[in-house]
């Protein structure tokens, strides 16, 4: 099975201009561990809004591939996002979800994805026609090799990942500093 | 509602907030539909320069909108008061992160409301935005609005400011069936 440390930071390895967003829980502290960067903006709660706060960034900067990296969990509960950010389609938003099939963060407990839910085919049912489930190394590197494309298309990657939980890696928590951080390697004013 | 003749002050105030939001650069427009912003949402699909983004439920527009100013766009929340509870959470990360945050409310449950169940929402809405830090201004007649909106999105971007505009029943007209 898929290690969760390993697809993130394969993804990353090559990310070039890409802005990244993750998602509160280990998606955060698996992008923390392929590295810090200015470019990452890391979600501590707001849980349900990692792939919203993708589809406005990457509308607001068309020009750069935006990629959010999130959980089941996460992206469970703002499951809407998925027919909200269909009828946008910008073609520089590429939304990863790391499908352990749990809530990792508060125990372990089983998500919805363990229970019969099939993100993909609920983002394709959406209007997300280029939504697929990625169950080995092939596809993270299929996936890898586009990732700094900001041309590629709407798409939603459901990557299945072992469950097991990898040591915490923390990012700052200070959203103030990261927002304005991210924004000075934007050249914005914060 | 384009069958009747409104008056026209009903015609007036939405047209004044739409040459507000494009006088303050609004590029991001994330919206849940209600019947009080009908024509600004028109207004705001016909407009190349506006991103006209319709939401499943309202507080997906919190995220967006965050998203939005990370990458320099402004934008600004349309929805009805109801929708205002949606909100709560999500607005941990305008607090946590000082994003800059507008929305625009109209409001329900204050004015002649025939529909019992929009006064929860309706009677709280102030309230709830007060709990997560969110700046509030009213508006209850048509001529103050558009300055209500300008010195809100002044606040909001120019100053980083969280504020909340909130449309009153009175300046709306209750919804009658
Ligand atoms: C609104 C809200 N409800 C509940 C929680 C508690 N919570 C934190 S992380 C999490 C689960 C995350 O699960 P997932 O996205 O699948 O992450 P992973 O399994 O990779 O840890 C939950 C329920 C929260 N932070 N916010
Ligand atoms: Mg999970």
């Amino acid at each position: 099975m898929l290690d969760r440390r390993d697809v993130v930071a394969r993804l990353l390895k090559d990310r070039d201009e890409a802005l990244v967003i993750t998602g509160l829980g280990a998606a955060t502290y698996d992008v923390a561990a392929a590295g810090d960067d200015a470019r990452n903006f890391y979600l501590w709660g707001a849980m349900g809004g990692a792939a919203l706060m993708g589809l406005g960034l990457a509308l607001a900067r068309p020009d750069r591939p935006v990629v959010v990296i999130t959980g089941d969990g996460e992206q469970l509960m703002g499951i809407g996002a998925f027919a909200t950010i269909a009828v946008q389609a910008p073609a520089n938003l590429t939304i990863v979800v790391l499908d352990n099939g749990l809530y990792g963060e508060t125990g372990g407990q089983r998500s919805h994805t363990s229970g019969g839910t099939d993100l993909a085919a609920v983002a394709r049912g959406c209007g997300i026609a280029a939504a697929s489930r990625v169950t080995d190394q092939a596809g993270v590197e299929a996936l890898a090799a586009t990732i700094a494309k900001p041309t590629c298309g709407l798409r939603v990657v459901v990557i299945a990942v072992d469950p097991t939980e990898a040591p915490r890696v923390l990012p700052s928590r200070d959203g103030a500093y990261v927002r304005g951080r991210f924004q000075a390697a934007l050249g914005l004013a914060a | 509602m384009d069958g009747s003749a409104p008056a026209p002050a009903a015609l007036a105030w939405p047209d004044a907030i739409f040459a507000e939001l494009q006088r303050w650069g609004v590029r991001q427009v994330a919206y849940v539909p209600d019947g009080g912003h009908a024509r600004l949402i028109r207004a705001v699909h016909a407009e190349p320069t506006m991103r006209a983004i319709p939401l499943t439920t309202e507080e997906e527009g919190i995220a967006v909108l965050a998203g939005a100013a990370l990458g320099g766009q402004r934008g600004v929340l349309l929805m009805q008061s109801s929708g205002v509870g949606n909100c709560v959470n999500m607005l941990s990360l305008v607090k946590s992160c000082g994003f800059p945050f507008l929305a625009l409310v109209t409001m329900r449950g204050e004015w002649g409301e025939f529909n019992p169940w929009q006064v929860p929402m309706g009677s709280t809405t102030e309230a709830a935005f007060g709990l997560m830090g969110v700046g509030v201004r009213r508006a209850d007649r048509a001529e103050e609005v558009a300055e209500t909106v300008a010195a809100a999105a002044r606040m909001v971007f120019e100053g980083g400011s969280a504020v909340a505009v909130l449309l009153g029943q009175r300046l709306i007209g209750a919804k009658v069936f």
